[in-house]
């Protein structure tokens, strides 16, 4: 219970926060946001002096700093996120159809994530200094080292291009998911695999496990009854870092797969100076990541019980 | 080694379920293009629901720019110039099954005129409705009004489009295809529309997708995943040349890549100055080695604007000793770094371009190798599109490149008068010409003829407010298994309506 109250309260200090970073940070971007919102709207052939005029004193753009901010806090309190400068639509309304498409994206890149790297891991760290072991060890600094947008585009030229078997691009079919959940997973399954072979590594060398096998178990049912869950405990704990890795690379291949998500719709926002889209979406990530090490320190305390004392 | 089986099984399961998605789609067009869809707002997203053939204007523009009947069958104007007729079309309905009549015409133009946009700045008095037709009075003459009808921002949308403040809550056109779907700002679904006055279309499922990174679209096209892909770089026309399952269409439009240039700034005053920089610019090299084109530009309007266009004028050349000439003349000396100075001054500007065109900044940094060989330096600023006409605006822009559209209204006579009669953000910065206001003024109130465009042409073509640098071509993929696409010049129109599937 404790744990919620304290990530009840992180919450609330990172949305007052983030709310307010944002704020000032927008605020103080060089150019005029007016202009920068009416080349939002109307694009570079017809952005002019008179539709950045119209975006002016439709907005009220020249009001004083203060007092915005205290009226976006206020409205936050009330749950009101305020309405795009760009589109004109809710932001709330935006936010949760872009959330949405990333959210099913990310879950589906760290579930393959999950299928790809601890069984690998685990199988290496049975059998430490092994020939999949060194080249699990070569794969996963490889993939950890190439950046997201190399592995997108050599998946695409795989793939969809050379084998034609998934579309290069697109959103709204199941097949949609796969070379971007893909592009992902490869990513975050490197740093989990590695995770894995070394929590493995570590319990195959513990005198329980030994005395496991002594007593007779095979080696599928000392895992079963004495490994997974000792390997389970660095794993999920590791998800929450891998969070960070997650919304870094969405950012990417969202751009990169033409899908309709969170970060494809910050760095539109950011671009054209869309200040209550940039706080709507900052805020929903930053309170992803409370909710999501939330759910971890619970999960963590129902595996290692050790930890809740 | 139980371990090991199990894990074979799950990723032989994973394998399954990916290739359970292979199948192909039904017989649904996919369109893939660079634009984002911001929402039912005809005055910023407006351009993609005529292109998909979605709404409908009341004057077409054929492919030599010549207007053709739309939802207006003929237009007529007093003698005095002052008054417009345009008859409407007889039969019309809305996707809602509403029946389009004057009343409808003259709420959507009202509504247009209301916002930011060509038709606000006309000398309009008054839309009124008529018997099947539409009046418009005008508090001055202007030949080009239908033309300015036919500008994706004066669209005809029901009633039932706009919210209390006019704003766009949905878009209910008239054209051959009806929305049903839209999830701004990638996505947008549209069917046949049964009800529509004109030919039905043969493919009647059809799918617009904005995709904004060049190199997937290209791929999209490579891969099969879209029928039609528009907006393609040199690099990709290239390889989706070389596919036999792809054909590349391209064809010159009335845009021209130019550098805007400061008139109002000491180094760029004089005509000769900027004749000087113009000299230096080597525009069949960046035509063929940045944007893979057979030429450069050698005046500002392309062939394609007709009237326009003028074969009797002296093309830009490139002569790099005759610049450097000029500049000595003008009292500039080479600096021990190599760069002019003038009176203590070092001859540096600012060049600012914007990244939205991913060729400007190529060319931009082109532009800063050839100006130095002359001894001048260049800085480039790549930043936002509006950073241009702010910079107009507040005279602290130096030079800019940037990519013009003559054809945003069919006639180019909008964008001339704006650009270059009056203190257009896109067009000449502090320089006036008379005589070339009087002749613009003349043809835009229907008085001139090519002799008078031709002439304008060439004054510019002497003075230099702007330097032009290359034509665009408008490039799209279609795979071979769609027949009947063509490219329209004046971007209004993706042709779908009149596509067919292959045999």
């Amino acid at each position: 219970m404790n744990v919620l109250v304290s990530r009840l309260v992180q919450a609330v200090m990172v949305a007052v926060l983030i709310g307010t970073a944002t704020f000032v940070m927008m605020r103080s971007l060089p150019g005029d946001a007016a202009w920068r919102i009416a080349a939002g709207r109307y694009g570079y052939d017809r952005v002019d002096a008179a539709s950045a005029d119209a975006v002016r004193a439709e907005l009220g753009l020249d009001g004083p700093t203060l007092p915005a901010l205290v009226q976006w806090l206020g409205d936050l309190a009330r749950f009101d996120f305020g309405t795009s400068l760009v589109t004109g639509q809710p932001v709330i309304k935006e936010i949760v159809h872009q959330l949405g498409a990333t959210v099913s994206l990310a879950l589906a890149a760290l579930l393959l994530s999950l299928l790809i790297g601890p069984p690998l891991g685990i199988l290496a760290g049975l059998r430490p200094g092994g020939a999949l072991d060194r080249a699990l060890l070569v794969a996963s600094t490889g993939l950890k080292a190439a950046p997201q947008f190399l592995i997108a585009l050599v998946l695409i030229v795989l793939v969809a291009v050379q084998l034609r078997w998934l579309p290069a691009a697109g959103h709204g079919e199941p097949r949609h998911f796969i070379l971007p959940a893909l592009t992902l997973a490869l990513g975050l399954s490197a740093v989990n695999a590695r995770i894995a072979r070394d929590a493995m590594a570590r319990i195959a060398d513990m005198p329980y496990w030994r005395f496991a096998q002594w007593k007779g178990l095979s080696e599928r049912q000392t895992l079963l009854r004495h490994g997974l869950r000792g390997v389970s405990v660095p794993l999920v704990t590791y998800l929450g870092l891998q969070f960070v890795t997650l919304v870094e690379g969405v950012i990417i291949v969202e751009s990169i797969f033409g899908w309709p998500g969170i970060g494809h719709a910050l760095v539109h926002a950011i671009f054209s100076r869309d200040v209550p889209m940039v706080q709507g979406t900052a805020l929903m990530l930053g309170l992803g990541f409370v909710l999501i090490n939330a759910a971890i320190d619970l999960a963590v305390n129902r595996l290692d019980p050790r930890t809740a004392s | 080694m139980n371990v090991i089986r199990s894990f074979i099984a799950t990723t032989a399961v994973a394998a399954l379920v990916a290739g359970a998605g292979l199948a192909q789609t039904g017989e649904t067009l996919d369109v893939a293009a660079q634009y984002e869809i911001q929402g039912p707002e005809p005055s910023t997203s407006g351009y993609i629901f005529t292109r998909m053939g979605i709404s409908e204007t009341l004057v077409n523009a054929d492919a030599d720019g010549q207007l053709t009947r739309g939802l207006a069958i003929e237009w007529s104007v007093s003698d005095d110039g002052l008054t417009w007729d345009f008859t409407l079309r007889e039969g019309v309905t809305f996707h809602d099954g509403t029946a389009m009549d004057a009343a409808t015409v003259v709420n959507a133009l009202e509504i247009a005129r209301g916002k930011p946009g060509p038709l606000a700045d006309l000398p309009i008095t008054g839309i009124t409705a008529g018997d099947g037709s539409v009046e418009i009075a005008l508090s001055e003459p202007l030949a080009a009004l239908p033309a300015f009808l036919a500008e994706f921002r004066a669209q005809i949308l029901a009633p039932a489009s706009y919210g209390a403040d006019g704003s766009g809550t949905d878009i209910i056109g008239t054209g051959p295809y009806r929305i049903t779907a839209m999830e701004p700002p990638l996505s947008l679904d549209a069917t046949a529309y049964e009800g529509y006055w004109g030919d039905m279309p043969q493919i009647a499922e059809v799918t617009y997708s904005g995709v904004s990174r060049v190199e997937t679209r290209a791929l999209m096209a490579e891969s099969g995943e879209a029928e039609f892909v528009f907006g393609l770089d040199p690099a990709s026309v290239t390889r989706l040349g070389g596919l036999d399952t792809v054909d590349v269409l391209s064809v010159a439009i009335p845009r021209t890549l130019l550098m805007k240039v400061n008139a109002g700034h000491p180094f760029l005053a004089k005509p000769e100055a900027r004749r000087a920089l113009s000299l230096a610019i080597d525009r069949a090299g960046i035509a063929a080695a940045v944007l893979r084109y057979p030429e450069g530009a050698d005046q500002l309007f392309p062939p394609s604007v007709a009237g326009w266009h003028s074969d009797e004028i002296a093309p830009l050349g490139y002569d790099v000793a005759q610049a450097q000439q000029i500049l000595a003349d003008l009292g500039w000396e080479a600096g021990s770094d190599g760069i002019l100075a003038r009176d203590g001054e070092r001859f540096a500007l600012t060049l600012t371009t914007y990244p939205d065109r991913p060729e400007l900044p190529l060319v931009a940094a082109v532009l800063e190798q050839q100006f130095r060989t002359i001894g001048v330096e260049l800085t480039i600023n790549t930043t936002n599109s509006s950073e241009i006409p702010s910079g107009h605006q507040d005279g602290s822009l130096e030079l800019a490149l940037i990519a013009r559209n003559f054809s945003l209204v069919p006639d180019p006579i909008g964008t001339v008068m704006s650009d270059y009669v009056g203190n257009g953000d896109w067009g000449a910065m502090n320089w006036q010409n008379e005589q070339f206001a009087t002749l613009v003024r003349g043809i835009a109130r229907g008085e001139g003829d090519d002799g008078d465009r031709a002439q304008a042409a060439a004054i510019l073509q002497d003075e230099l407010p702007i330097i032009p640098i290359a034509w665009y071509q408008q490039t799209l993929a279609v795979l071979d298994r769609v027949e009947g696409a063509e490219i329209d010049p004046f971007e209004r129109s993706f042709g779908l309506q009149d596509m067919r599937w292959a045999e």
